[in-house]
């Protein structure tokens, strides 16, 4: 029996039965595969988002590999925070691209029907999943009021703020402000009716 | 002039102007429901980012984050961490750990059922301490802990064993395969270290080689 004196060369590791939290506790430990892992994850939902605020492909991946750079360098600090993984790294990504096209005044405000990017064809498990999360996020957004999913939708994939939409919709900041709150809060509980799982109840 | 509590909802959608964004960041320092507010809109602002449809990114993405994040990985050869694990919410500044506070109370997730990690991590209270660069340990308040290692998968004939060490005397408390979480089933108190070494299958009595993981005595 030969002892062991140093470490076997990393296996091919299969991480897909650890929560994303688990995986950001290693990504803390600075275990790149993990980080591969999120990314696998999450790293076409991010890119969607980043190309639908920015709507430029060199910017959204400068905004996704940034954000996923940002999970890498700060995961600690996630881990402290203790929110839920997944709105924590979407949250990074979110700001990363609003950063970015608020610096490159590229603000769009279609309404997400209009978005030009067909949806690719759904070839994996994960894929499918995906089609399912936004089908059920799509319909919940088409039940809320016009003017609902009008300040939502300006507001989180257009990159304005809320002055920007006061102005934009000659609205009074207060009924932005409250068109957000009522409509992200319907949003919650529409979701939740869906079925999409929701951590708060 | 804004009333604070109403700019939770732009805010979850990032849609406040900077100043205005320091003014909300400075209100959650001290108002609990806000961030209790803030923590449920944060959720539901994420899901919509599934709603956007669009093609899958180049390939070659993947591979520039992470050769950018192996090439800036800061604790490879046990340089100083540049952030501290166990301290940052004391040593950030206020408004930073409030925003930080706002991201979110943990909720359960969809595997916290299975992954004894995040169970543990959904604990009111629980903390995560590192245990180096291999693994970290999830503790709650009521002793109840979990282990998620990370390393190659142990060699035939060997297993990585996990230790609860009181007084210098080691505790078996469970068996590891390589990247994977582990239930403590023992009590992790204050003043305990939790280890995890490389050992003969099955297990032995007494830790017989250096550890691979360790936390510090636990606070």
């Amino acid at each position: 029996m030969t002892l062991l004196t140093a470490p076997p060369p990393p296996a091919t590791r299969d991480l897909a039965h650890l929560s994303d939290e688990s995986l950001l506790s290693l990504v803390a430990a600075s275990d790149d595969d993990a980080l591969a892992e999120l990314y696998d994850r999450f790293g076409r939902v991010a890119y969607s988002l980043a190309l639908r605020i920015l709507r430029d492909e060199a910017l959204a991946q400068d905004a996704v590999q940034e954000a996923f750079l940002g999970v890498w360098r700060s995961a600690d600090r996630f881990l402290a925070e203790r929110a839920k993984a997944s709105t924590w790294i979407l949250t990074l990504v979110h700001r990363r691209a609003v950063d970015l096209v608020r610096r490159e005044e590229r603000r769009r405000g279609e309404p997400l029907e209009s978005a030009p990017e067909p949806a690719a064809p759904e070839t994996t498990e994960d894929e499918a999943t995906l089609g399912l999360q936004r089908r059920l996020v799509q319909e919940a957004l088409s039940q809320l009021s016009p003017e609902q999913r009008q300040a939502l939708e300006l507001g989180y994939y257009g990159g304005l703020t809320q002055s920007e939409l006061a102005e934009q919709l000659g609205q009074p900041l207060g009924t932005i402000k409250s068109r957000m709150f009522s409509g992200l809060s319907r949003l919650r509980d529409l979701l939740a009716e869906a079925g999409l799982e929701q951590s708060y109840p | 002039m804004n009333d604070p509590h109403s700019l939770v909802a732009p805010y979850a959608l990032d849609a406040l102007d900077q100043p205005e964004e320091r003014e909300f960041e400075e209100h959650l320092a001290t108002c609990e429901s806000c961030r209790q507010e803030l923590a449920r809109l944060r959720e539901t602002a994420a899901s919509l980012a599934y709603a956007a449809p669009g093609p899958a990114p180049p390939l070659a993405l993947k591979e520039r984050i992470l050769d950018q994040a192996r090439a800036d990985r800061p604790n490879v050869v046990s340089l100083p961490r540049r952030r501290s694990w166990t301290a940052p919410l004391a040593a950030a500044t206020a408004v930073a750990a409030a925003a930080a506070i706002g991201l979110g109370v943990w909720g359960a997730t969809r595997s916290t059922s299975t992954d004894p990690f995040a169970a543990v991590l959904a604990r009111s209270g629980a903390r995560v301490v590192p245990m180096g660069d291999r693994g970290a340990l999830a503790v709650a308040p009521d002793g109840s802990a979990a282990i998620a290692l990370s390393a190659p998968n142990a060699p035939a004939g060997k297993t990585y064993e996990a230790w609860v060490i009181r007084n210098g005397t080691p505790k078996r408390a469970g068996l590891l395969s390589g990247t994977s979480t582990l239930r403590i089933q023992r009590p992790v108190g204050t003043g305990a270290v939790v280890a995890v070494t490389l050992e003969r299958t099955g297990g032995v009595d007494r830790p017989t080689t250096p550890p691979v993981a360790q936390t510090r005595a636990l606070s």
